[in-house]
């Protein structure tokens, strides 16, 4: 009898499934519009062009060694992200208020953060404070929470599916609803899946129900640079919400905007009230990234910060983020332009108005499963697309079999 | 434990809370009852080495292996490997969950034989992991989340200072079995078995696989031999933490000699193992968990609730370590050089031991300092007393763990002799 006899098989997670059976299927026009990753025109990943220098300098850099990092990471890596996300002169970080944790990617980063926030927010080790996640977010987002331990978390109204755009009544609604001291996870940018950001008037409005109500903000920042193809316009509205005064913390990623995936780059940057409350707090992330994983890894963090860190570096990495950025606006572009001019049912506006790596195409299940099935066209089932799969190549085979499942399939 | 003693005081000083409703954001901050965490106990050394002036310090706290210069030593093996990748202009795409295939499958090898009967069929499940740390961290949340057994871990005394809130962050608790001996300086062979023979059943048990940390005191094979038939009888969960690979001996078939043994037995074990050591990747992060199951259905079924641990922590491993690592162990003439190496940082360790031995009997001391030859590993356990480390720290500039722990590889034929003095001063 063996003590895991009763283990249960899991399903697998939905997003690398998908990949999987886009593997094995021979279809010779197959489309993968799946898992979140930058492909070039030729559907191919793309390993950015000051990526490779910097890594070639790195290499050739024999006074570099392997040592352990520090347990919250490399020094220049966690002030050159914080600075990103906030700003060259931002005032918090002028007022010593700002620190980071380097993480592993965005997940680690929010695990982080969700652990701190379960063992020192609203109390001490309180599983019970209300952690709000948008309806739809990331399907990573929930049990990034529920395994630190949270209790209770619950949706909050995001995207109207009528019209296709943000339900803001239905947000602020639950905003005004919500428990005191409630987490919020907010997208900065480029909201994964829909694609659906707040504008500047709508964050305004809920950083002042937020404010109001006690709110506690948590920014998931997975794709700054890459959504509008400016670092500070995809980073306003977590400005917006550091100037209002609020202590907040962010998770940031540079696995799209870096295209370091599989480094593992991310930083939770934490904006405290002054200095002693950081150095607090910081204390107590070193306790639980050493349980976790020790120190974080070496590679992605030195690639990132010598290029932050470098003025040449950093102009060449913008404009590289701004390539990918620019081919994500125009094959959004080209679709909709291309569905227009196939007299496909439908409003087709949201592809353009909808930012960032996806786009919610509002298939339904049963017309998702006919784009996979018949057409070979690989998506997730909420109907959400990676605009990075489409190609000038593959365009017309997409727009076609959307146009052809539309109007076969209710 | 130094750690385990600090989280009681963080828990106990938070239940403090902090008035709740009646903070304005405005005008006081949400971390106000946020208590400042104690410094590492371990990490913490080297931070008050760094701010010694004193020349002549050294710093035989953390565990990371040094040569003769005191300088951090990359190994060729490595520097190869890294040209190689290099080359190879790899994209960047995500792993998957459980990380490099290549990794995986060259990781299990590398700890039960290439030909062992468990890999053949198929029964264990190994992913990659975040080094060590994040592997016992894993197979801590995998015992919380499906151990039908008892809550307890049972860890040696003394063991790794971060297994305790590793376990007990995980959700599991803390028990412990006698290992050392502080008479002996040596393995408390009697007082391990009574305690074992007393652990309930299905109870995990913790055991080093080579190379003790703190200690440096290993059973040998025969003792091996006792302690499984004794963990078989008690029906006990073994979890192995192999961070020591070939740095203990300077074999690597020879360190792994207990995990296979207790697989050869029956035992279908837990397996942590870090590459930190023995390929000096230490901040690249790389480590294997292992869980050998009943058979290859029962593997895929537990495979896939790691990956569902996993995908919450940190999604998918780094790509790094495990490449290079992975291009050593399958490139021939990268693995015979690694092979060579590895001797070579091993042997390094056992003359430092020697040479210390030497150098205090040269001092003149009267005391018995076998134990330190006959330890294994980077560590070793002085025998000193606080109050000796603390003015061996504070006179001599040598700084160590409390509890008489130093790291071998911090000592150098340039300075063995000046820590012979500074030890035969503290204990004369």
């Amino acid at each position: 009898m063996s003590i895991f006899s009763d283990v249960p098989q899991a399903p697998p997670v939905a997003v690398f499934k998908l990949t999987a059976d886009f593997r094995e299927d021979s279809h010779p026009q197959k489309v993968n519009l799946g898992v979140g990753a930058y492909r070039t025109d030729d559907c191919q990943p793309w390993v950015l062009p000051v990526v490779k220098k910097v890594e070639r300098l790195i290499v050739e850099d024999s006074s570099l060694n392997h040592e352990y990092l520090p347990i919250l990471g490399l020094p220049e890596f966690r002030s050159a992200s914080s600075k990103v996300a906030l700003g060259e002169d931002s005032p918090a970080i002028k007022d010593n208020r700002v620190g980071g944790v380097q993480a592993l990617g965005g997940t680690g980063a929010l695990r982080i953060g969700a652990e701190f926030l379960r063992r020192w927010y609203n109390g001490v080790n309180n599983t019970a404070t209300p952690v709000y996640v948008s309806a739809p977010t990331w399907e990573n987002h929930n049990a990034v929470f529920a395994d630190a331990g949270f209790k209770d978390i619950r949706p909050y109204h995001y995207w109207d599916a009528a019209n296709r755009g943000l339900d803001l009544a239905g947000l602020l609604d639950d905003l005004e609803k919500a428990p005191e001291h409630s987490i919020f996870v907010l997208h900065a940018c480029a909201h994964n899946p829909t694609g659906t950001d707040p504008n500047q008037e709508q964050w305004k409005k809920i950083a002042e129900v937020m404010k109001r109500r006690n709110l506690f903000v948590f920014f998931d920042s997975a794709y700054q640079g890459f959504a509008s193809g400016s670092l500070e316009k995809d980073a306003w509205a977590i400005r917006y919400f550091v100037s209002e005064g609020f202590e907040l913390l962010v998770a940031q990623s540079f696995s799209k905007n870096f295209g370091l995936y599989n480094e593992r780059v991310g930083n939770l940057t934490v904006v405290a009230k002054d200095n002693d409350n950081l150095t607090r707090i910081l204390s107590q992330m070193e306790k639980i990234v050493r349980t976790t994983w020790s120190n974080p890894p070496s590679q992605g963090a030195r690639i990132v910060s010598k290029t932050l860190n470098s003025p040449e570096l950093f102009d060449e990495w913008k404009s590289n983020v701004k390539t990918m950025a620019d081919r994500v606006l125009l094959m959004r572009d080209q679709l909709k332009s291309k569905l227009q001019a196939l007299g496909t049912p439908g409003t087709w506006d949201h592809i353009t108005q909808q930012i960032g790596m996806f786009s919610f195409t509002g298939l339904n299940p049963k017309q998702v499963e006919f784009m996979i099935k018949e057409k070979h066209v690989y998506l997730m089932a909420s109907g959400r697309i990676n605009m990075c799969g489409i190609t000038t190549k593959n365009i017309d085979y997409v727009a076609q079999s959307i146009h052809e499942t539309v109007t076969s399939i209710q | 434990m130094a750690l385990l003693k600090s989280n009681k005081v963080i828990l106990c000083l938070g239940n403090i809370s902090p008035s709740l409703g009646v903070l304005s954001t405005r005008n006081s901050s949400w971390w106000g009852g946020v208590q400042m965490g104690p410094p590492d106990p371990i990490l913490g050394v080297t931070e008050a080495f760094k701010r010694d002036t004193n020349p002549k310090k050294m710093n035989l706290g953390v565990g990371a292996y040094r040569d003769d210069q005191g300088k951090p030593f990359v190994l060729s093996c490595v520097r190869k490997a890294e040209a190689i990748i290099a080359a190879k202009q790899l994209d960047k795409e995500y792993l998957a969950i459980g990380g490099l295939g290549d990794f995986t499958k060259a990781c299990a090898q590398l700890a039960l034989g290439a030909d062992n009967e468990v890999l053949k069929s198929g029964r264990n499940i190994t992913v990659q992991t975040i080094s060590g740390t994040g592997s016992l961290r894993i197979g801590a949340n995998f015992l919380a989340r499906f151990h039908g057994g008892p809550r307890d871990v049972y860890l040696p005394k003394p063991s790794w200072g971060n297994h305790t809130p590793i376990f007990r962050d995980a959700g599991m608790q803390l028990k412990a079995y006698r290992y050392y001996d502080p008479a002996t300086c040596g393995f408390d062979f009697k007082g391990a078995l009574d305690d074992i023979s007393k652990i309930p059943e299905q109870s995990v048990i913790l055991l080093h696989a080579c190379a003790h940390n703190p200690t440096g005191v290993d059973p040998k094979p025969e003792q091996w031999k006792e302690i499984s038939a004794l963990v078989k009888k008690r029906n006990l969960l073994p979890f192995f933490d192999m961070a020591y690979q070939g740095f203990a001996s300077g074999d690597i078939d020879r360190d792994a000699w207990a995990v296979r043994y207790f697989i050869e037995q029956g035992h279908n074990i837990l397996l942590s193992q870090s590459f930190a050591k023995n390929m000096g990747l230490y901040g690249e992060r790389v480590g294997g968990f292992t869980i050998v199951c009943t058979d290859a259905e029962e593997a895929k079924r537990v495979e896939s609730q790691l990956k569902i641990l996993i995908r919450p922590i940190y999604s998918n491993p780094p790509m790094n370590g495990a490449r290079i690592a992975s291009t050593i162990l399958s490139t021939p003439d990268l693995r015979s050089l690694w092979l060579e190496e590895v001797h070579g940082m091993a042997n390094r360790i056992i003359k430092m031991r020697e040479q210390l031995v030497a150098g205090l009997k040269k001092e003149g001391s009267s005391h018995n300092w076998q134990h330190v030859i006959d330890q294994i590993g980077m560590f070793c356990f002085t025998g000193l007393k606080p109050e000796q480390v603390e003015r061996l720290t504070k006179e001599f500039s040598v700084y160590m763990t409390k509890d008489g722990r130093i790291s071998m590889a911090g000592i150098s034929s340039g300075n063995v002799g000046y820590l012979a003095q500074g030890i035969h001063a503290v204990t004369k």
